[in-house]
């Protein structure tokens, strides 16, 4: 960042009396004591987490591979997170290739629009589109879930995309558009390229927010569940818990690789 | 460049339509439905008679504003005890850690990118009267009897929120400690500054913005919460985001709901904009 030319002794990176680095593995050990827990509770033939743990078992994930309303709601939450990342990324370049490039009336709006969702209490949001798909008419369905999640996750993809399009040199779209392409051909040959991996970790980002949100899908859901619907509507039956657990482990395993990859990607270009 | 007014047309237009019909007009119909005068679902066949009688309700009812009082203040103590709880952490990460920052900063994110129901369910069983604290404490025979004060209270709310939030509130931290330039804390070390002087007058105002925006991406989703509080806060946990969840299922009464999620509405923006002319937040997101 900036040159230092002190090497041992560099200011700031000194000692206090403040022991830091325990702090953080203590965090980090609180961080991760709740999940481990459940992560072995899933592995044993308990049905409450009670110690001693009794014997170790494969069983809960047998059943919750092959209970298919389970699996159902798990592919309900797929399908709802493709429809939502696909929307919010295309809103969030639309809106940083705008934003970035042009000046217009409604340029300030655009951005604060593609922004406000954040600022605004997930239920209030909620409730007021259930009552916008009940004004105009429209049942209630994964799809109203999945236009739920597209105005949640756009202020993600905006952000990481707004990031990248202000790093991107201008000159090549003026390069290309001399040599005659249009600007949607530049768009698509030369500005989407070299967002690449940026749409990629904006994709993975809002996939994940939509595959986790619970409180706007609740009053937007039809008769199909998303796996956090299905979840959350299980929850009360406790023996149903050993089952359910093991299923959302299998589902981490795949959110954590995705928030990683997308953790990547984000850097690598930024 | 005739092609580039028309490519503005193309990429601007789909985003303002989409976000004005699923954003804008859900809150302008929202606030519109506050002032019908229906005490139960609605049917939008009948006609507007628009009146204030929701919100008299509401101020006739000393117990919904105490409970926005109440998830406010709940609120405030999750952001700043997870804002104050990410702070050493982002500080660590930027100054301590060195080369292996990013390895750190990865292991923080594991935990965030688990499911939040699955997190909020881990502390369900740990605090609850057969849960993983109590038996344990029992196993090892420091108590005799299960404590059931655990679950089913504010506090577990708080707890358990406190838990979610705290590797995400360090993001803009860092963020913000990572953009702070040595050169300042070298000059400042030059001229006779110690090391608890240079963090408070250096360190500390320059993340300050980073954790003001951790502050308030903590608070804002947590104001409306409704999913934890029904999992782990029993009816005294009860937020106002439960009241609100309440008339839109089962008491179903949708115009009295609305005016309840108006003034939520209405009261998170507020907070927000005095909070903008206090510190620029556009400064630190973006």
């Amino acid at each position: 960042m900036t040159s230092n030319a002190r090497p041992r002794s560099e200011v700031g990176v000194g000692r206090t009396r403040v022991p830091l680095r325990a702090t953080y593995f203590l965090m980090l050990f609180l961080l991760y004591l709740p999940i481990g827990l459940l992560f072995i509770f899933s592995f044993t033939e308990n049905t409450v987490l009670t110690f001693p743990l009794k014997g170790l078992t494969l069983d809960w994930y047998r059943e919750a591979l092959t209970d298919a309303s389970l699996l159902e709601s798990a592919r309900n939450s797929l399908i709802v997170g493709m429809l939502a990342a696909i929307g919010a990324t295309v809103i969030g370049f639309a809106v940083s290739v705008a934003v970035v490039r042009f000046r217009f009336r409604g340029r300030a709006g655009l951005l604060g629009l593609a922004g406000l969702p954040l600022i605004v209490p997930f239920i209030v949001l909620g409730v007021s589109l259930f009552l916008l798909f009940i004004f105009v008419g429209i049942p209630r369905s994964l799809l109203t879930i999945a236009i739920g999640h597209t105005v949640v996750a756009a202020p993600f993809a905006t952000l990481i995309l707004l990031a990248r399009m202000i790093g991107l040199d201008a000159n090549l779209e003026d390069a290309a558009m001399d040599l005659g392409a249009s600007y949607r051909t530049t768009l698509r040959r030369v500005v989407v390229p070299l967002m690449g991996p940026s749409l990629l970790s904006a994709f993975l980002t809002c996939f994940i927010v939509s595959f986790d949100e619970v409180a706007i899908a609740l009053f937007l859901a039809g008769g199909d569940p998303t796996f956090p619907i299905f979840l959350y509507g299980q929850l009360r039956f406790a023996q149903r818990l050993p089952v359910l657990i093991a299923m959302a482990v299998l589902l981490m395993i795949g959110t954590v690789t995705l928030t990683l990859v997308a953790f990547r990607l984000g850097r690598r270009d930024a | 460049m005739l092609g580039r007014r028309g490519a503005l047309r193309f990429l601007a237009v789909p985003p303002y339509l989409w976000l004005g019909l699923f954003f804008v007009l859900p809150l302008i119909l929202i606030i519109a439905i506050s002032f019908r005068p229906e005490t139960g679902p609605i049917d939008f066949d009948d006609p507007w008679n628009l009146t204030t009688a929701q919100y008299k309700v509401v101020l006739d009812t000393p117990v919904y504003i105490r409970l926005l009082g109440i998830s406010a203040l709940m609120a405030l103590a999750v952001a700043g005890f997870a804002t104050l709880l990410a702070f050493p952490i982002a500080y660590f990460l930027t100054f301590r850690a060195r080369e292996r920052a990013t390895t750190y900063l990865i292991l923080l994110l594991i935990p965030f990118a688990t499911s939040y129901l699955l997190r909020v369910m881990a502390w369900r069983l740990m605090l609850g009267q057969e849960g993983a604290i109590n038996s344990f404490l029992e196993f090892i025979g420091l108590i005799g009897e299960p404590l059931d004060l655990l679950l089913y209270s504010r506090a577990a709310v708080v707890i358990t929120l406190v838990y979610v939030w705290v590797p995400f509130a360090t993001l803009p931290i860092y963020a913000a400690m990572q953009r702070i330039d040595r050169g300042h804390l070298e000059a400042a070390a030059d001229l006779g500054a110690g090391p608890w002087s240079r963090f408070r007058r250096i360190t500390i105002p320059l993340s300050l913005p980073g954790a003001l925006a951790a502050f308030f991406m903590v608070f804002i989703p947590t104001v409306g919460e409704y999913v934890t509080p029904s999992l782990v806060g029993g009816t005294e946990g009860f937020m106002y985001g439960n009241l609100i969840q309440d008339f839109f299922t089962s008491a179903a009464n949708w115009a009295l709901g609305s005016a309840l999620s108006v003034i939520m509405l209405v009261a998170t923006l507020l907070f927000v904009l005095v909070a903008l002319r206090v510190v620029d937040l556009r400064r630190v997101v973006t």
